[in-house]
């Protein structure tokens, strides 16, 4: 598991939707040593954005300052039933897309 | 463990940096944090901008800023009418009791922000932990 989306499952177009993304990843300061002492590189999340329907409807990016399995809630307008493609990388370049399906009724 | 801490700084003068020097207003931000801190590994943090969220009329992004982390400008998210409302919810990390600035800007390019003050009683430690 690199990534958990939730989105809530009976939506109505027109609806504000709560969409809550958490991440594995350590978000490495680069400020802590190893048990040996050796300086731990920086490795944070450097940026993420989510698409609906393929228009970038959120982005952020972040920082040490955002804890370790960075969890994110924001909101969205639903549309149409449509999938919801989350892409992040971090300092060592190690990208990822996890894809989460939004159904809307009605 | 001892951390060496950045000396205290407002958080208004990194706010400039944002902003340019434009002229930043109080009210319509609502910053969320917990008074009081046990750990500051995982702080619970929410900002929400009264906005109507249209296409006319909405916010762009929102700013959060730190006065005593290393890395003071934690984070920002950028929002769009698509949002529906503008509130944000995620975990930061506060090295050390401070004050942190949620700095929101407008689609017409108006600064709106708010600033908590927060007591950690065990600080993050994303200071250099080798001193």
């Amino acid at each position: 598991m690199i990534a958990r989306v939730q989105v809530p499952d009976h939506v109505k177009p027109g609806d504000v939707v709560e969409v809550r993304i958490l991440i594995q990843h350590p978000m490495e300061t680069g400020y802590r040593r190893d048990e040996v002492g050796r300086p731990i590189p920086r490795n944070t999340i450097r940026s993420l954005t989510c698409r609906y329907g393929g228009e970038e409807i959120f982005s952020a990016e972040m920082s040490s300052g955002i804890a370790a399995n960075p969890y994110l809630q924001f909101t969205t307008v639903a549309q149409s039933s449509g999938v919801l493609e989350f892409a992040w990388v971090d300092d060592e370049g190690h990208s990822e897309v996890y894809r989460k399906e939004l159904a809307v009724a009605g | 463990m001892l951390c060496a801490r950045p000396a205290r700084a407002e958080p208004a003068s990194l706010a400039d940096s944002i902003t340019g020097g434009a002229p930043v207003q109080t009210g319509r931000v609502h910053l969320d944090l917990p008074l009081l801190i046990e750990n500051g590994n995982a702080v619970p943090m929410k900002v929400t901008v009264d906005s109507p969220m249209t296409a006319e009329d909405h916010v762009r992004v929102i700013h959060l800023i730190s006065e005593k982390n290393p890395v003071r400008h934690m984070a920002s998210f950028r929002l769009g009418p698509r949002s529906g409302r503008a509130e944000i919810q995620s975990r930061i990390r506060l090295a050390g009791s401070q004050r942190v600035m949620a700095l929101a800007q407008m689609s017409d390019g108006s600064y709106w922000a708010d600033v908590r003050s927060t007591v950690v009683t065990l600080s993050a430690c994303i200071d250099d932990a080798g001193t």
